[in-house]
């Protein structure tokens, strides 16, 4: 049941971006379309269960004073790992999102979960807050993705809906505008 | 409870959690090594195969040429199918787009006549230039089988016969200049091989002739 909860806050009550709006810098830059951004979102929570479970399990062996860059070690080597199997598996992908898989490194999400809740928590705990909060953002992302491709160029996966989107969606001030409203949505639909 | 912040149980642990991943990584990077390089070689290929038709099954020499603009060389791919050039792809480049570099596979016949060109890599606007990839539009198919000789190769509004994208005049100029520094230095290598022999001809011809060189020049350079 607890477990339960640790997976499901990441969803809705705590997703990273729409509540938390964490990480907000590649959730914008790479969501001009749906598979760009479940990929990144996929790529993060790989990272992010990956570094959760690490972490709690080490947590109490790296002195206090060392822990961050201890930390930073860790996601980057989950980082490094993501970014290679990419490379060679998905080229078509890795090509689309290019820096901003290294860039994960830095993802306020994944740093922020491993010093709030990994670094306290049991092993079985991290792992679900892990999946639970990449899920969320990888739905946030993937949302988004959706909205910003339909708007900016009417195709969905591909898919041809209009003959004519607004291409501002598709631009860096479509990702804010869509972003903002899919935020005010939220907040209204949770109260 | 965490560790003591002593200088000693800092310093191993540092040692410990960055030699781990170290040796970790190691092996993730041998494993993936193999695929990576096969991915980049299968889509130098299918480009290559794309701009010269029937290059998979044959021979490909590949070579670099100094352009005489530009910072970069450009890389032939010299298709040559039963002791014969079939064509030979270029990856060329420009600098000038709009995200910066843009670089760009044309293929082309031994007469100079573009036979396919497309996008390889590029950081253009999504919706507006990438429009010059073919995966996006058929904007860079109003290049085949044009001849760069006659075909001017230069935006309408720069007097050439190239229609820009719409709204993004600059990734135009960028792809357009790209093919152009590709067709320069493939006719400058191809024409310089081919004369090797006739160069002292030449050099005769130049002092007695005057008007011939004038022509000569403007051919190849």
């Amino acid at each position: 049941m607890n477990q339960w909860k640790n997976f499901t806050k990441g969803l809705i009550k705590e997703n990273p971006i729409l509540v938390l709006v964490l990480g907000t810098c590649p959730t914008l830059a790479t969501t001009s379309s749906a598979i760009n951004g479940v990929s990144m979102g996929l790529a993060t929570t790989f990272v992010l269960v990956g570094s959760n479970v690490v972490i709690s399990l080490v947590g109490n062996l790296i002195p206090s004073k060392v822990r961050i860059p201890a930390y930073v070690v860790i996601i980057a080597s989950f980082v490094t790992i993501i970014d290679l199997a990419m490379q060679a598996y998905t080229p078509a992908i890795y090509e689309t999102l290019g820096i901003f898989i290294p860039l994960i490194v830095v993802n306020c999400i994944v740093l922020g979960r491993a010093e709030a809740f990994a670094s306290k928590n049991t092993v079985v705990s991290s792992l679900f807050d892990g999946l639970g909060m990449g899920l969320g953002f990888a739905l946030a992302l993937g949302f988004l993705g959706t909205i910003r491709e339909i708007l900016g160029t009417g195709k969905i996966f591909g898919l041809e809906l209009m003959n004519q989107g607004a291409l501002v969606f598709v631009l860096a001030p479509g990702a804010f505008f869509a972003l903002g409203y899919l935020i005010a949505l939220v907040n209204k639909l949770k109260k | 409870m965490a560790k003591k912040d002593s200088f000693v149980n800092m310093v191993v642990t540092l040692f410990v959690i960055t030699a781990i991943p170290a040796v970790l990584l190691g092996f993730v990077y041998k494993f993936t090594k193999e695929p990576i390089e096969q991915a980049k070689k299968l889509k130098l290929s299918n480009s290559i195969n794309l701009v010269v038709p029937g290059a998979s099954t044959a021979e490909i020499k590949e070579f670099n040429v100094m352009p005489e603009t530009g910072k970069d060389s450009l890389t032939f791919f010299e298709v040559v199918s039963n002791n014969e050039i079939i064509g030979t792809a270029v990856q060329t480049y420009s600098d000038n787009a709009f995200g910066g570099r843009i670089v760009v596979m044309v293929g082309f016949k031994p007469d100079g006549t573009i036979i396919d060109n497309d996008v390889l890599e590029h950081s253009e606007t999504p919706g507006l230039g990438d429009k010059a990839s073919k995966s996006k539009s058929d904007w860079n198919s109003q290049f085949n089988d044009k001849n760069p000789k006659e075909f001017n190769i230069k935006l309408k509004k720069d007097g050439g016969e190239v229609d820009a994208i719409t709204a993004a005049t600059i990734s135009s100029l960028a792809y357009v200049d790209a093919l152009q520094r590709a067709y320069e230095a493939f006719i400058k290598y191809y024409n310089s091989s081919d004369i090797e022999e006739s160069k002292v001809i030449e050099e005769i011809d130049e002092q007695t002739e005057l008007e011939t060189n004038e022509t000569e020049k403007g051919g190849v350079e």
